[in-house]
């Protein structure tokens, strides 16, 4: 069951049968009324009214956290002098990181023509979209003059002064942008033609209107769809090279600085590394309950969630080996302080955290080895939360332990986060969802031009039997 | 029909069952003398625009335009800013410190090599064009469903009403429609 090769383009009808990437019975036709019909029926449900509402609420308590920190400013965190970044910078590299598993299902694994990418990567790349959107509230927030967050960009102005372009904070402002924008292009391509479909199939004036305008005239021509598939594998090239810089730089911010425990030359492939270990945790703490409230089990299917929890796996052991050679870097620079951060990480006041940390991401995930605990849905719903858990621990730890106790031991001191610390937290959180929520009633939640490709591939051993 | 252009027909549409019958169809269309016609499809289809004879498209080289413009730029801009408009000592750091510079010029890359697949992608397709004739007739919704077209314009040299449509009926289709313009 768990010997298929990782080469899902082969045509061998064994994959069709025995393991499919969709369900049987299916032709362009139903997976195309199947898809749309999450998008087109009238009404919405109780449960996505109650989802949205609870996200919605956690919205109004993000809109209090953010008035309350603007009018009081930034003291209202449990910010002091040693940790001038606490939640502010852990929430934003966790974010940043949960986007990134979305480009890699879009880009990469196309470059790779990985095919169980199709029914996984229209929801991955708004999981993207939503978390970079998150994570880019934190770099604005967190400034104490947020008023000004413009000077960051180099424009010409009367004061003729212009951002230093040394700072990763700079590069961070151009990454993050960049990174958003690609993602939304790279997005809103992929819906282009899915947009048609749904304006070919809307029933009132309204929505046939609106799924018109943003499908742009599409119409299926040949030309169209070569033009098409190059650009898409175009931005696919360009994604990919994209989402391992983005994170490379957001680790630059840590490893450009001096501080023992932040000055790792490590950090950018194990940022990255991180990166995608959080993102396919995300990913699947979302889609788990997707298939199950959607009825899409034929289209996400148990060898999807296996390929994820693979991925998953194979970046956690890159995370685990990162910490490996933290540690051993540590001790082997013979520099004393940086072997102080880490006796003081395994031993000082946030020992606990730094071994949950370990717990979390290290000892749990080795549970992923087994395919029986691979293919069992509810077990890896379990522990994709525990990583995504473990992931913004990891974050913590670096972030906090640190600053807290570096050079001088007459600036140590302890970071506890308030009351406003948390409530931005879980209000991006409850941004998060409620955009997600939106999505799904909105939009096809998978791609159904792709699915309708890989329909017509999979059949290619079985014959045409639509 | 005496006039080879008819302005009240954009032109005729065949429908097809099967991915395989449009290509088939298609390469027919081309080796009949065809020259003004489009094939639809409601996803991709391999060898389809070969079988029109539309191989290469220019956007490649928009994007490596794009970017190499946006690269260029983005190193250009840190240069002239950090080195010739306001040098200033930052750490102590060399005015020229041009390692500084690459991720910003990466960044700067993709974003405009991407901006050039997008945008160069709408422009060569013609798009956005919320209307066109092929819209015409409400069977086309299919298109973006299950079912797979083949139009020939009215347009083309080639075309008259009754032996295109002989032609069309030749390949066999699900049904043959006249678009309107």
């Amino acid at each position: 069951m768990s010997s298929h090769s990782p080469d899902s383009s082969s045509h061998d009808a064994q994959h069709s049968s025995a393991d499919p990437m969709i369900g049987p019975g299916h032709s362009l036709g139903s997976v195309t009324d199947k898809i749309t019909s999450l998008t087109l029926r009238q009404g919405v449900g109780w449960k996505w009214l109650l989802g949205f509402a609870v996200s919605f609420a956690l919205v109004m308590l993000l809109m209090l956290s953010v008035a309350v920190l603007f009018k009081y400013g930034v003291g209202v965190w449990g910010l002091n002098i040693p940790v001038g970044w606490g939640f502010a910078i852990v929430n934003f590299v966790w974010w940043v990181g949960i986007g990134h598993a979305g480009t890699l299902i879009s880009a990469v694994l196309l470059l790779l023509r990985q095919q169980w990418r199709t029914s996984i990567n229209r929801f991955a790349e708004a999981m993207t979209l939503f978390a970079v959107a998150c994570a880019g509230m934190y770099p604005l927030l967190h400034m104490g003059r947020p008023q000004y967050f413009y000077w960051i960009f180099p424009y010409p102005n009367t004061m003729d002064i212009y951002p230093q372009f040394r700072s990763p904070l700079v590069w961070d402002a151009f990454a993050l942008t960049a990174y958003g924008t690609v993602s939304a292009l790279f997005w809103y391509v992929g819906l282009i033609p899915d947009m048609a479909t749904l304006r070919d199939r809307a029933k009132t004036r309204f929505s046939q209107i609106t799924y018109g305008f943003l499908s742009m005239g599409w119409r299926g021509s040949a030309r169209h769809w070569k033009r098409y598939e190059t650009a898409y594998l175009l931005l696919a090239g360009l994604a990919t090279p994209l989402v391992v810089s983005v994170h490379t730089i957001v680790s630059f911010d840590f490893a450009v600085g001096i501080i023992p425990g932040w000055h790792a030359t490590v950090f950018p492939p194990y940022f990255v590394a991180g990166a995608i270990y959080s993102g396919f945790a995300m990913v699947l703490t979302l889609c788990i309950p997707l298939r199950v409230a959607y009825g899409l089990k034929d289209f996400i299917t148990d060898r999807h969630l296996d390929n994820m929890a693979k991925v998953m796996l194979a970046s956690g052991l890159v995370v685990a080996y990162g910490y490996g050679m933290e540690a051993f870097m540590a001790y082997y620079s013979g520099h004393d302080v940086e072997a102080y951060m880490l006796e003081n990480r395994m031993g000082g006041p946030y020992a606990f955290f730094f071994w949950s940390l370990l717990a979390c991401n290290i000892a749990i995930p080795q549970l992923l080895w087994f395919p029986a605990v691979r293919r069992n849905s509810k077990m890896l719903f379990v522990i994709a939360i525990i990583i995504n858990i473990g992931m913004w621990l990891e974050r913590f730890i670096i972030v906090v332990t640190s600053l807290h106790r570096d050079f001088l031991p007459s600036s140590w001191d302890m970071y506890y986060p308030t009351f406003w610390d948390w409530a931005l937290y879980i209000g991006t959180i409850g941004f998060f969802f409620a955009c997600l929520f939106i999505f799904v009633r909105l939009l096809p939640a998978i791609s159904i031009f792709e699915m309708r490709e890989l329909l017509e591939t999979e059949e290619g051993g079985n014959g045409h039997g639509h | 029909m005496a006039t080879k252009w008819d302005p009240e027909t954009y032109g005729l549409m065949a429908e097809f069952n099967e991915p395989e019958d449009l290509i088939a169809a298609t390469r027919k269309a081309r080796e009949h003398g065809y020259r003004w016609f489009e094939s639809y499809s409601p996803f991709p289809v391999h060898g389809l625009s070969e079988a029109m004879g539309f191989r290469h498209t220019k956007l490649p080289l928009i994007v490596l335009t794009a970017g190499l413009l946006g690269g260029l730029g983005g190193f250009g801009l840190q240069y002239y800013l950090t080195v010739i408009e306001y040098p200033l000592n930052v750490g102590g750091r060399p005015l020229f410190s041009w390692p500084s510079f690459i991720p910003i010029t990466f960044e700067l890359t993709v974003l405009s090599a991407a901006f050039g697949a997008v945008l160069g992608m709408l422009g060569l397709n013609g798009l956005p064009r919320p209307h066109h004739p092929v819209f015409n007739i409400s069977e086309f919704a299919s298109a973006s469903r299950d079912k797979f077209f083949l139009c020939l314009q009215s347009r083309d040299e080639k075309f008259q009403m009754q032996s295109s449509r002989e032609f069309l009926e030749s390949l066999e289709p699900a049904a043959i429609y006249e678009v309107p313009q």
